[in-house]
This record gives C-alpha cells, sequence and structure tokens, in this order.
C-alpha cells in the first residue's frame, strides 16, 4: 500500500521535472515520420537558430514568471534596443570597436528598459501587467519614432557575421542560447538570487518575514529580463543587418512567454526551470517547422500555437489536481 | 398562535451542541436558551469555544453532536444563507462589506429593490437614508464603503442586519474599534432593537460593556459551560475568575535566572491605530512573556520591532545603542529574529525543503557567488538532529509535514541567523502536546545559553510556566508588568481586560 503510494508520487515528480521533454520526444518522433526532410541536420539547426531569439528573451521571462510578474513589452524592447544599436553601430563607424559600443549601449540600453519596467511595478505598486502593457506601446512607438516609421539599416560588412556566423557548424545564436541557459540555470539554482526568486514567487509574505527584499528580487528579474532582450536584439539585427520598426521582434512576447509556460513554470510563480523554458521554445519551433513543411496556411500558425500553450497549462492543471 | 404562547417558547434553544474538528473537541456539550428581546452575553478565554459556537448558529460549521430549536422546532442550520431566511444575522469581527461599492449597495447586496426590469436605485437610497437616520448616523447613503472609518463600517454593518429583519442578531466582539461615544450610539441601538422584540447575542472580551449592556452572562472555558448567570448578580472580578481558573496542566522546565545586562530597551514606541507608548526592558537570558488578549498589540509590537510596520515615534536600543530598523533585513542583521505566529502564511515556504527553508533567512552565510549547498545541507542536518525534525529527506516539501514539524522547521529558520533576541509569537499554536513540550525545552535551552527572549502567547499556561515576567497589553498600550508571585491567571486577566493597571 504504501510502497504504491509512494510509487505514484515518484511518477509524479518525474512527470512534473520532466514532462516537457517527454512532449517534445514525442513531437519529434511524430515530426521525424511525417517528413524525412525534418531530421536532416540543416533543418534542426535551422529550427533552433529559429527559436534562439525568443527563447533567450524566454530565459529571462522564466526569472520574471517564477517571482509572480509577467512582462509583456519584450517585444517592442528587442526593436528598439535593435534599432538605437544599428544606429550605435553606423555611428561609430561598422569596425570591431562598433560592434564593441553596440553590445555596451545594447545592453544599458536594456537594463535600463527592463528597470524602468522594474520600478514602475515595484516603487509605484501597479500591475505588471499593466505596467509591461503599457510600456509594450511606449517602447514600439519609439522606435517607429526614430526611424520615422522606417527601417534601421546597417553600413557594416562585419556587423552580419555575428548573426549569420556558425561555429563548428551550429550557429551563434544557437551558442549563446544554450550558453545563456546554462547560465541561467545557475543563477536560479546556484544563487542566492535565484532562491530568492523562488522565495518571492512562492509566497512574498514568508520572503518579507525572512528578511528578503522583495521588491529589490523583482526589480531584478525585470533588469534580468531587459539585458537578455537587448542578447536577443543584438543577434536579430545583426543577422538581419537592419531593424524593421513596425515588423521586428512583433509578437516575441507570446512566443517567450509560450516557451516559459510550456516547459512547465507555473504562472502563479514559486516554481519553474531554465531547461524547461528550452524545451518549451524548441517545441514551439518545431511545431512551426512541422506546420510550414506540411504546407498548412501560415495563417493558422497561430490557432496551432495557441492550442498548445493552452495544452500544455491544462496538463500542469491535471497534473496538479490528481 | 396567541401571542402570549408565542412569548413562552424560546427563540433560540441550544441543546447539548458539540463541535470537533479533526479529533480535537473544541466545544463539548453547550446548552442554553434565548428568549425574544433577550441580549445574552457570551464571554471566554481566546479559544474557549465562543467564536465556534456562534458560527454553528449562524451555519457556518455543522454541529458534531447536538441540536438546535428555533422558535419551538428542531432546525438544521445548513449554511449562512438559511440562516439568514430564518432571520439569523451575524455582524462579524472582520467586516463583509464589499469596499468598491456604496453604503446602500452594500445593504440592499442580494435582495435589491426594482422596479419591473431595472433597479429601484431611489427607493434603494431612501431606504438606506431612513436606516441610517434612524441609527443617528451621518453617513451618507451613497459613500463608498472604502471611504469609510471603521467604525462607521460598523455602524453600515448593523444598518444591513436591521434592513433584513433580524429575529437574531449576533455581535462578534462589535466595540472593538469604536469609541464610547459610538458604543453609546450602538447600546443605544441594541436597546431599541431590544424592545421590538429582536434577541441579540453580545461577545466580548470587555466584561464591564458586558454588565452593562447583557441581561444574561454565560462563561466558556476550554469548550464547556462554566454557568449561565444574570448579569445583575454577576460582576465583573466574578466573570475573570470564571473565565480562567484552572491548574497548570503542563510541565515546564525550571525558569533559568536572567543575566544583569539589558539587552533590549524599548521607549515609547507608538504606531498609528495600534500601538499606543509601548516601553519595556529585556535582560540578557530573559524569557518575557506578552500576554493579552486578541487585538491587544502583541503581533504588531513584535512586527514593529522587526521593521515590518513603520513606527511613528519611539526609540528601540540593542546593547544600549539605538538602531534604526528599517526592514526585516536590518532588524535580523542587528541580531532580532522572529517566530511568526501565521506558520504558513509567513514562516515557512510550504513548496520549499527543509533545508531551503532554514536557510532562507541567513543565506547570506553560505552564499559566495554560488551557494555552498553541502554546508547548508550540513546544517539542516544538524537542526533535524537537535530538534528531532520527523522528515523522509531533506528535500520533502514542507506541505507534507505536521504542524509541529513544520514549527520546528519556522524555529530553526528564525534561530540560523544567529540572533540575540528572538521574538517568538505563539509559538505552540495547532502542534501537538508532544512537539509543545519539545518547544518549551528547546527555549529553555536557549535562554540559558544567553539568548534573550520575548514570548508572545495568547495560552496563559505557557506564559506562566515560561515566563521571568510578564507584560501585559490592551488595546495597543502596557497596562502591567508582573513579576513574580503576581504571574497568575487572574492578575493577568484583571490587567488585559483593563480592570487593573492604566486602562
Amino acid at each position: 500500500m504504501t510502497i504504491k503510494l509512494l510509487l505514484s508520487k515518484i511518477r509524479r515528480i518525474d512527470f512534473e521535472k520532466y514532462g516537457p521533454l517527454f512532449a517534445l520526444a514525442i513531437l519529434f518522433i511524430i515530426s521525424a515520420i511525417a517528413s524525412p526532410y525534418f531530421i536532416k541536420t540543416r533543418n534542426l539547426l535551422n529550427i533552433l537558430r529559429q527559436v534562439s531569439y525568443t527563447g533567450i528573451i524566454g530565459l529571462g521571462m522564466t526569472f520574471v514568471i517564477i517571482s509572480g510578474g509577467i512582462d509583456l513589452s519584450v517585444g517592442s524592447m528587442t526593436a528598439l534596443v535593435g534599432g538605437i544599436m544599428i544606429l550605435t553601430l553606423n555611428h561609430f563607424g561598422g569596425g570591431v570597436s562598433a560592434i564593441l559600443m553596440v553590445l555596451l549601449v545594447g545592453i544599458l540600453l536594456g537594463a535600463g528598459a527592463g528597470a524602468l519596467n522594474g520600478i514602475i511595478i515595484t516603487k509605484g505598486r501597479v500591475a505588471p501587467f499593466i505596467v509591461t502593457l503599457g510600456t509594450m506601446a511606449v517602447y514600439r512607438s519609439l522606435t517607429l519614432y526614430i526611424s520615422n516609421a522606417g527601417e534601421f539599416r546597417s553600413n557594416s560588412n562585419l556587423y552580419p557575421e555575428l548573426g549569420m556566423g556558425a561555429f563548428l557548424e551550429i550557429p551563434n545564436p544557437v551558442w549563446i542560447f544554450f550558453l545563456l541557459a546554462i547560465l541561467c540555470s545557475i543563477i536560479l539554482n546556484y544563487t542566492k538570487f535565484g532562491r530568492y526568486v523562488r522565495a518571492v514567487g512562492s509566497n512574498d509574505k514568508v520572503a518579507t518575514y525572512s528578511g528578503i527584499r522583495v521588491d529589490r528580487v523583482r526589480f531584478l528579474t525585470y533588469v534580468l529580463v531587459g539585458v537578455m532582450v537587448a542578447v536577443s536584439a543584438l543577434l536579430l539585427s545583426s543577422r538581419l543587418n537592419s531593424i524593421s520598426s513596425s515588423n521586428a521582434a512583433v509578437n516575441y512576447e507570446l512566443d517567450a512567454i509560450a516557451a516559459v509556460i510550456i516547459g512547465g513554470t507555473a504562472m502563479s510563480g514559486g516554481s519553474g526551470t531554465v531547461f524547461g523554458t528550452v524545451i518549451g521554445a524548441i517545441i514551439l519551433g518545431i511545431v512551426n517547422n512541422m506546420l510550414n513543411m506540411l504546407g498548412i496556411s501560415p495563417y493558422l500558425q497561430g490557432t496551432v500555437k495557441g492550442l498548445v500553450i493552452i495544452g500544455a497549462v491544462l496538463i500542469q492543471k491535471k497534473k496538479k489536481r490528481s | 398562535m396567541d401571542p402570549v404562547a408565542e412569548k413562552e417558547i424560546p427563540l433560540l434553544e441550544v441543546k447539548g451542541i458539540s463541535k470537533e474538528f479533526s479529533g480535537v473537541r473544541v466545544l463539548d456539550r453547550v446548552s442554553f436558551s434565548l428568549s425574544r428581546g433577550e441580549i445574552f452575553g457570551i464571554i471566554g478565554e481566546n479559544g474557549a469555544g465562543k467564536s465556534t459556537l456562534i458560527k454553528i448558529i449562524s451555519g457556518i460549521y455543522h454541529p458534531t453532536e447536538g441540536s438546535l430549536l428555533f422558535e419551538g422546532k428542531s432546525v438544521t442550520v445548513r449554511d449562512a444563507e438559511t440562516a439568514h431566511k430564518m432571520g439569523i444575522n451575524l455582524i462579524p469581527q472582520e467586516f463583509n462589506l464589499i469596499p468598491e461599492m456604496t453604503v446602500s449597495e452594500n445593504i440592499f447586496l442580494g435582495k435589491e429593490l426594482r422596479n419591473r426590469w431595472f433597479l429601484d436605485k431611489r427607493a434603494m437610497i431612501e431606504k438606506t437614508r431612513s436606516l441610517l437616520e434612524h441609527l443617528r448616523s451621518d453617513i451618507a447613503a451613497d459613500a463608498r464603503i472604502e471611504s469609510l472609518s471603521v467604525a462607521q463600517k460598523q455602524m453600515v454593518e448593523f444598518a444591513k442586519a436591521l434592513a433584513s429583519e433580524s429575529k437574531l442578531l449576533i455581535l462578534d466582539e462589535p466595540t472593538t474599534v469604536l469609541t464610547r461615544k459610538e458604543i453609546d450610539i450602538l447600546f443605544e441601538i441594541m436597546r431599541q432593537a431590544k424592545q421590538s422584540g429582536v434577541a441579540m447575542i453580545y461577545i466580548s472580551h470587555k466584561l464591564k460593556e458586558v454588565k452593562e449592556i447583557c441581561d444574561k452572562v454565560m462563561v466558556l472555558r476550554d469548550g464547556k459551560l462554566i454557568s449561565i448567570e444574570s448579569s445583575e448578580h454577576l460582576g465583573v472580578h466574578d466573570m475573570a475568575t470564571k473565565m480562567v481558573g484552572r491548574e497548570l496542566s503542563q510541565i515546564f522546565p525550571p525558569k533559568a535566572k536572567p543575566q544583569e545586562d539589558t539587552v533590549l530597551q524599548v521607549r515609547n514606541l507608538s504606531v498609528p491605530n495600534c500601538l499606543e507608548g509601548v516601553s519595556f526592558d529585556l535582560k540578557r537570558g530573559e524569557i518575557l512573556g506578552f500576554a493579552g488578549l486578541v487585538g491587544a498589540g502583541r503581533t504588531e509590537l513584535a512586527e514593529t520591532l522587526i521593521g515590518i510596520r513603520k513606527k511613528s515615534a519611539g526609540t528601540i536600543l540593542l546593547n544600549g545603542k539605538e538602531v534604526y530598523v528599517k526592514n526585516p533585513t536590518r532588524a535580523f542583521a542587528s541580531g532580532l529574529a522572529y517566530l511568526s505566529e501565521d506558520r504558513q502564511g509567513s514562516g515557512i515556504l510550504t513548496a520549499f525543503g527543509i533545508t531551503e527553508n532554514i536557510t532562507l533567512t541567513s543565506l547570506k552565510r553560505y552564499s559566495r557567488f554560488l551557494l555552498k549547498k553541502k554546508e547548508e545541507a550540513l546544517k539542516a542536518q544538524e537542526y533535524v538532529r537537535k530538534f528531532d525534525i520527523k522528515a523522509a529527506s531533506l528535500k520533502t516539501r514542507l506541505e507534507f509535514f505536521s504542524g509541529g514539524n513544520q514549527q520546528k522547521v519556522s524555529f530553526a529558520k528564525s534561530l540560523d541567523s544567529d540572533p540575540q533576541i528572538i521574538l517568538i509569537d505563539e509559538p505552540t499554536r495547532g502542534i501537538d502536546v508532544q512537539a509543545k513540550h519539545e518547544m518549551y525545552r528547546f527555549i529553555h535551552s536557549l535562554v540559558e545559553g544567553g539568548l534573550s527572549c520575548v514570548l508572545i502567547s495568547s495560552e496563559m499556561e505557557e506564559v506562566i510556566g515560561m515566563s521571568n515576567r510578564v507584560v501585559v497589553m490592551k488595546e495597543g498600550r502596557i497596562t502591567g508588568i508582573l513579576t513574580g508571585d503576581q504571574i497568575n491567571e487572574e492578575e493577568i486577566m484583571f490587567y488585559a481586560t483593563g480592570l487593573k493597571g492604566v486602562a
């Protein structure tokens, strides 16, 4: 009797942790059967490269959501930071030193934009949803204004090598995505900050009574996601060597949040893994890829993506209840 | 039915009502009856069973055994809605008003007046106005609840109960938030209601008021009925004596002798609506008990000391030096620790394991860029052994723990920051006897080692059995500091109810 109980418990914990991985494995097998082209290395690498932009943002978003928040402004923020990165690049002549300046300016700008969200949320005591809904509009509008609703174009020949290049056959964005994932996983599991993020999301009153500066922890999660946005903006703008003020990074917030949720992080905060978010991002990428290969109308892709997100949450709910 | 006969049948008869919560009997075969136009007082210590009893009458709890007769008929009060329809209305301690809605919208919530299809707002506002006039209140009928003072909200609750033509009104501590003038108005209204035949159950810790307004007084202790007497023949001193009066039934370790030096000095500490001019000293190795009734401001005092509440005046001196505790982080860094009364609400994270809970406050010590998880686990292991915490593993989530084991983890957590002073708030609430004894032993061994302890407890025996001195609080003030032979239940109750000391 007790052994049975124990076994069922073990099974549940395992499923909770590796559920997204199982889902990915099943999806992978189905896709491989559905289309022989799917398991070609080039296609797989392509999928990974495509998901890395929103995946990187999703890494930061994982911290925000675990702490009990949300950030809707990341898409607009990517466009704004990316646009200003290109302006910086052109200003400094497009060489190596210019690219270093781009990195510096971009990270400061991303952190600043995230800090703005964080300050309004913690000091102004406004719901994160509202604040970031507002800054989503603000950041996009600033992007449009600066470029006069046009395109930021780089004059550099060197810059695209960053986003287009590959190391050991694997595209640079994929490398950076995975390296940042490892870094974020270490931050979440092996640092004081990571522990505090989970404590704050789990019960902010207990966190306060434990001497944790809850507001500061929350604030820092928004700064972190801002930095991730800057990295994503760097990779995106260097791949395209331009940023379109109206089209760049549109709906990135949805994909980033979806990756986090599909990865098993609870929307209510308190628990979640970086590993799960990586899996979540890849699942979304494969779904998109399959829909393309099966010749399904691109207009329907949103429907499928939406159903996958809702399905993931429903499964999680069921798990919790059982 | 002719009016004379109707008058002879009691409005409410409670027959042998008992209530158990997971095997623990909190109410034991209580019987009484209540006539129309009678004001019936219920008094007793915290945990005596008063709230449970009125929750049964108003349909929130169901009795384990016993029956209720209303107007001579046996009734089953299924839920609050049933009680409401029968004419039983409870005015709770915590208000049931919707802050965003107006006074009249609240009063007519669920029984809105309509003219054909639409709400008849004018009629509702008119009726509210006349109700409030009757209560001699100047609250505007269209004022939003959130803009009202606490006393005004109380009035609205009263108006709401009157609007639904109650036969039995239950008032749970109605005067805690009222000024004397407002209390007079309330009593006036109660007398009017009494004239028109409404029966009332009145629960209060303020014994003088109970004597003033009630016809009969029932005393409950440990869930048992002690006495029902006419308030004419029952003095307030007798009430207090009846409320306590039991032997010390728990074994406490012998009291340790405090050292000479003072570690904590609190001078004139005030927090608006909460604390007023609180001053006391704490010696090294001393257990300073804090007694008082619910709402006396003891938890609030602890929360102010650790910087969760902002003080408006007063000074806090640690080892003779003034400290400014801006937030808990600062308080814990300067050597204070707090064991919360609300274990699951503010003490521990039920989704975390033992280790992660224990080191949450002291995490800085286990962190240099990365967390030293091995050290954390070793430390947790040490506490598990020392406090005999029973768990499958250090990673088991605390939600699967018993109250006693959770409390031990919570205690370990507040100790891991190596405090000089620990503020312990209701350390044994909701834990079993065995764990209680262990807690007493731990606290005792800690003060012997030179830790100083503020012990807040609503369990008299605990305060008496553990403390070197006892501070009694009432309504945010200290009414007395008792030493030696003065530390007994009666004396504490006199100070706690304001019969002795500065009111």
